[in-house]
């Protein structure tokens, strides 16, 4: 190696090093393209590949007459793929997106999920913040663009409790196999018919797999799955009744509850005070929540079907058919009212302490006398009166699936052994004639109950789906001579000189129905004096139109004092609502659009 | 001097001459494939500018071609005192760019000295050594380095331009060793160089950059965050792997134009042809650059003279340790060191002054023959 001059062996040398340092090359070439070819080649797909879940449109919901009650509307979304973020520019996302750095580094730093998963950072985007987002996206590379469907609830808070509204898996239901198929961001219905129905509505969803670059921006569609809508449903709701309803109740809280007596369906529902839907179809804030859970007048809350109250005069219904059907009476008893009764050392006044002289039952139901249905109750005793009261419905599940429903109380002799451990006095009867002491219902129920009446005693489960198939439960199996009979006397009620329903006499239709006034407090005093906790409760069964009747309906405000007053307007105003035309309808709801 | 000779048609290195166009041609058909857009239809324009560059470069080869290599020996050190002045003004008046100051503006023109400068310190050593008598010893070695090799180096370093300063070393040792070094100077150079790695090593590391550090760091740990540091040798080995036997097909490859492989027409213009050509093509271009290398040591041993040997096998070495270091780096077994593929890399200073270089290695050949006049 001493040498002067650079020897050709020297060079021979050089180049053998140089032939090895190529095998090398050549060698690695091999292991990569070759042995783990495969392995990048999938990673290569996976690099420029992307599959996108595109949401079904849900499914419309129409009310009876075709007018649709909800609409589709996009939910705009921010989403990061972390493998392709560079986390030195979350201050600047963070500012972008309007949103503290601490909650976006938080949302980032989801531990378990691959890199290359796109994950939420923020939700509910309005159309300027998507704008102003997108016009800088390309400072961050990952940041995609993703929209779900959601909902725009045309009427608002009108038949909320009805139609529900939307809202994410819960935790519980993601590991429910029901919504399998359902992508973890997806919403779906979480209460009224959007979560009875969701299998229905929520339709397929689609996939889009998309070519995509290193920055994440689409480049060309590979493949496309096209999602498939959600399967449309018409109500029984006629919402022109429902709208007109709420509007009267006029921030009262109440329920009411109209049904077709010939199929049972719903053609209203209304729990008084409602909440807004639209509240959640953007993803409902914890303060907005906290507001909704905590207000005192429990807007969540199905009064309709969940909450149960005395039924007051409006039992007296019952009552009359009881008596009628048992032959403890007939037409032409007369009872003498003195404005109340005495026994042994109680006495049991009636709602007019002057009294209403010498009645009949006609003039009894008329003008709510009570002091002849408590020789009613008398003579029928507290096991016939349960009876018919269970024929008629009461004190049973109606069958309706919309919410999980109260059963209300109907007691008896035994039922009274049973839960108070002591024997059924008299007195009790009296009370529970007049619909006080123990007996409680749902305006459901009592809806039930008048829809029978009016209809030939038949009891049908309440449907919400229009054109469904009619289910009788049972009929009340009751004289049709006696139902009549029982229904003229209501027709007197509205339309007779001295009725206490008489403010619902209609000039559109003949209005049927029974007033009610449940105490609240065993204090009979005039509810003007009361603070309002302790008024009375208010009810209003009707049925319209007499001869032929096409709905049946239960009216209840709460507190609401005198039956006639409070809420015998209300069912009125939406008997006459539901009598209009369907262009009339469409015109009434308009305006208000 | 400028008159055509017969014979310097006849005895015109072709092969070279047929390798370095070929590897050329697929690297603008890489830079093409690498920079189109791929969701539009508009082409980027960078694949003419590297076209209108090959031309300027095939002028600079006839241009060297043109003189006998004798010449460069006798301008050396004009040359290498102009190429350091060069570098010194990049230094101070040079344009920024990716962190480095290396390009300097003449005009319209703006060119990286340092391309140029790597060919002259070679031609300077080549002339040097030419005329040296019997084996380097230690204090001569000690000399040569301090004169031609320190400077450069540091100025390089500031620049920096970390890749053409360890390749202006890497070159130097090579050329050395190649020209005969005293068996006591190569142990102590080893024994030294054991030594000094860990206080060299330190001094190098602080004196670096971010971006050279995470480099460094990438290479020793690329899995380590497959978004940061490591993933460029991760996007690289990804596809490269993913091109298979056959590859994907020309302008079928993804991962270039859609800017999952950064630097995808400069330094990683391999990984992009290997992703569109597979095995069979990477294998084919490697062959090349193997062609080129070993022509050039053959004419390095046919060179009618000691300075034309040491000018043949400096500008090889050139090409070698480019070849070796990049398509090392693209494969994830070097660590990534920003230099480009000679004739492949797009980049109209380093096409140039690689065709001139190869212009030099031809003219070597060609002109082998003794009694040439």
């Amino acid at each position: 190696m001493l040498t002067e001059k650079t020897h050709p062996e020297k060079i021979i040398l050089i180049s053998y090093i140089i032939v090895v340092g190529f095998l090398i090359l050549l060698m690695r070439l091999w292991q990569l393209q070759i042995l783990q070819g495969e392995e990048y080649r999938k990673i290569a797909e996976s690099n420029r590949l992307r599959i996108i879940g595109v949401p079904a449109p849900r499914g419309i919901i129409f009310d009876r007459n075709g007018i649709p009650l909800v609409k589709n509307a996009p939910y705009f979304c921010a989403s990061l793929i972390p493998g392709e973020f560079n986390a030195a520019s979350v201050p600047s996302l963070a500012r972008v997106l309007n949103m503290p750095e601490e909650e976006l580094a938080r949302k980032i730093q989801k531990k378990g999920l691959s890199p290359f998963s796109p994950v939420r950072v923020k939700e509910g985007l309005s159309f300027k913040e998507v704008s102003f987002i997108e016009a800088r996206r390309s400072d961050f590379p990952g940041l995609i663009m993703e929209i779900e469907v959601s909902r725009d609830y045309i009427y608002g808070g009108t038949g909320a409790h009805v139609v529900g509204y939307l809202g994410k898996l819960s935790p519980g239901q993601s590991k429910d196999p029901e919504f399998r198929d359902v992508p973890p961001e997806a919403f779906i219905g979480q209460w009224g018919i959007e979560k009875l129905y969701d299998k229905k509505l929520r339709g397929i969803a689609g996939q889009r797999m998309i070519e995509v670059d290193a920055l994440g921006r689409e480049l060309r569609l590979i493949k496309e799955n096209p999602p498939v809508k959600g399967e449309d449903l018409s109500l029984s709701i006629d919402i022109a009744l429902q709208n007109e309803a709420e509007k009267a109740f006029d921030g009262r809280t109440g329920a009411l509850v109209a049904l077709q007596p010939d199929t049972g369906e719903i053609l209203g529902l209304v729990s008084s005070p409602s909440f807004n839907p639209n509240m959640f179809a953007t993803g409902i804030s914890n303060a907005d929540w906290a507001s909704l859970s905590q207000d005192k007048k429990l807007p969540m809350l199905n009064r309709a079907v969940q909450s149960q109250y005395p039924p007051g005069s409006t039992f007296k219904i019952v009552m009359a058919i009881a008596a009628l059907e048992e032959g403890v009476l007939n037409d032409s008893t007369t009872v003498d009212c003195r404005g109340g009764i005495s026994y042994g050392k109680w006495s049991f006044g009636c709602w007019r302490k002057t009294g209403h002289n010498t009645v009949s039952l006609h003039r009894a139901l008329v003008e709510s006398c009570d002091v002849y249905f408590y020789e009613a109750g008398k003579r029928l005793g507290i096991d016939r009166i349960h009876d018919y009261a269970t024929r008629f419905g009461l004190g049973m599940e109606t069958g309706i699936q919309l919410a999980a429903e109260k059963k209300g109380l109907i007691p008896n002799s035994r039922w009274k052994m049973e839960a108070k451990k002591s024997p059924w006095y008299l007195g009790e009867t009296f009370v529970n004639s007049i619909g006080q002491g123990y007996v409680s219902t749902t305006p459901l129920q009592m809806a039930v109950m008048m829809s029978a009446v009016s209809s030939g005693g038949n009891i049908f489960k309440p449907l919400i789906l229009k054109d469904s198939k009619p289910e009788l439960i049972k009929n009340a199996g009751v004289k049709p001579g006696t139902l009549d009979i029982v229904k003229d006397y209501l027709r007197g009620v509205v339309n007779e000189p001295g009725g206490t329903g008489w403010i619902a006499k209609s000039a559109v239709t003949t209005i049927g129905g029974k007033t009610g006034t449940a105490q609240v407090v065993g204090i009979r005093r005039d509810s003007k004096f009361l603070a309002e906790q302790f008024r009375d409760h208010a009810w209003f069964v009707a049925f319209a139109p007499v001869e032929k009747p096409e709905i049946a309906m239960a009216v209840l405000v709460e507190h609401g004092g005198h039956g006639g007053s409070a809420a015998a307007p209300i069912a009125k105003k939406a008997i006459e609502a539901y009598m209009l035309s369907a262009e009339k309808k469409k015109e009434l709801l308009n305006v208000q659009n | 001097m400028f008159r055509i000779d017969r014979r310097l048609i006849q005895n015109f290195d072709w092969i070279t001459f047929a390798t370095i166009i070929c590897i050329a041609l697929i690297g603008i058909m890489s830079i093409f494939s690498a920079t189109r857009s791929p969701a539009e239809s508009v082409q980027s324009p960078l694949f003419m500018k590297q076209v209108i560059w090959l031309f300027i470069g095939l002028a600079g080869l006839a241009v060297v071609m043109s003189f006998d290599y004798i010449w460069l020996s006798r301008i050396s050190i004009p040359l290498f005192t102009m190429g350091v002045i060069l570098l010194v003004i990049v230094l101070f008046a040079g344009k920024t760019g990716m962190g480095a100051q290396r390009w300097l503006s003449l005009g319209p023109v703006v060119f990286q000295p340092s391309e140029f400068f790597k060919l002259i310190f070679i031609i300077m050593v080549a002339h040097y050594l030419a005329y040296l008598r019997g084996p380097i010893d230690m204090s001569m070695m000690l000399r040569l380095f301090f004169v031609f090799v320190f400077f450069p180096f540091i100025l390089l370093f500031k620049q920096p331009d970390l890749g053409t300063a360890v390749v202006i070393m890497v070159i130097f040792f090579s050329m050395l060793l190649s020209r005969g070094l005293h068996r006591r100077v190569i142990v102590l150079l080893v024994l030294l160089g054991i030594v000094s790695l860990p206080f060299v090593g330190n001094i190098m590391w602080t004196g670096l950059k971010d971006y050279q550090k995470n480099r460094l760091i990438a290479f020793l740990d690329p899995e380590a965050d497959p978004s940061g540091i490591g993933y460029h040798i991760n996007q690289s080995k990804v596809a490269i792997g993913s091109g298979e036997f056959l590859g994907k097909g020309f302008l079928k490859g993804t991962q270039g134009p859609f800017r999952f492989l950064p630097e995808r027409h400069t330094e990683f213009i391999f990984s992009v042809f290997a992703e569109e050509w597979g095995f069979v093509g990477s294998a084919f271009l490697m062959s090349l650059y193997l062609l080129l290398i070993m022509r050039g040591l053959d004419t390095a041993r046919k060179a009618k003279d000691e300075f034309g040997r040491m000018l043949a096998l400096g500008i090889t070495f050139m090409f070698c340790v480019y070849f070796f270091v990049n398509v090392g780096m693209t494969l994830g077994i070097m660590p990534v060191v920003g230099i480009p593929l000679p004739f492949m890399s797009y980049g109209g200073t380093a096409l140039l002054s690689n065709f001139i270089s190869a212009g030099v290695l031809i003219n070597i050949r060609t002109r082998r023959f003794t009694l040439f006049y």
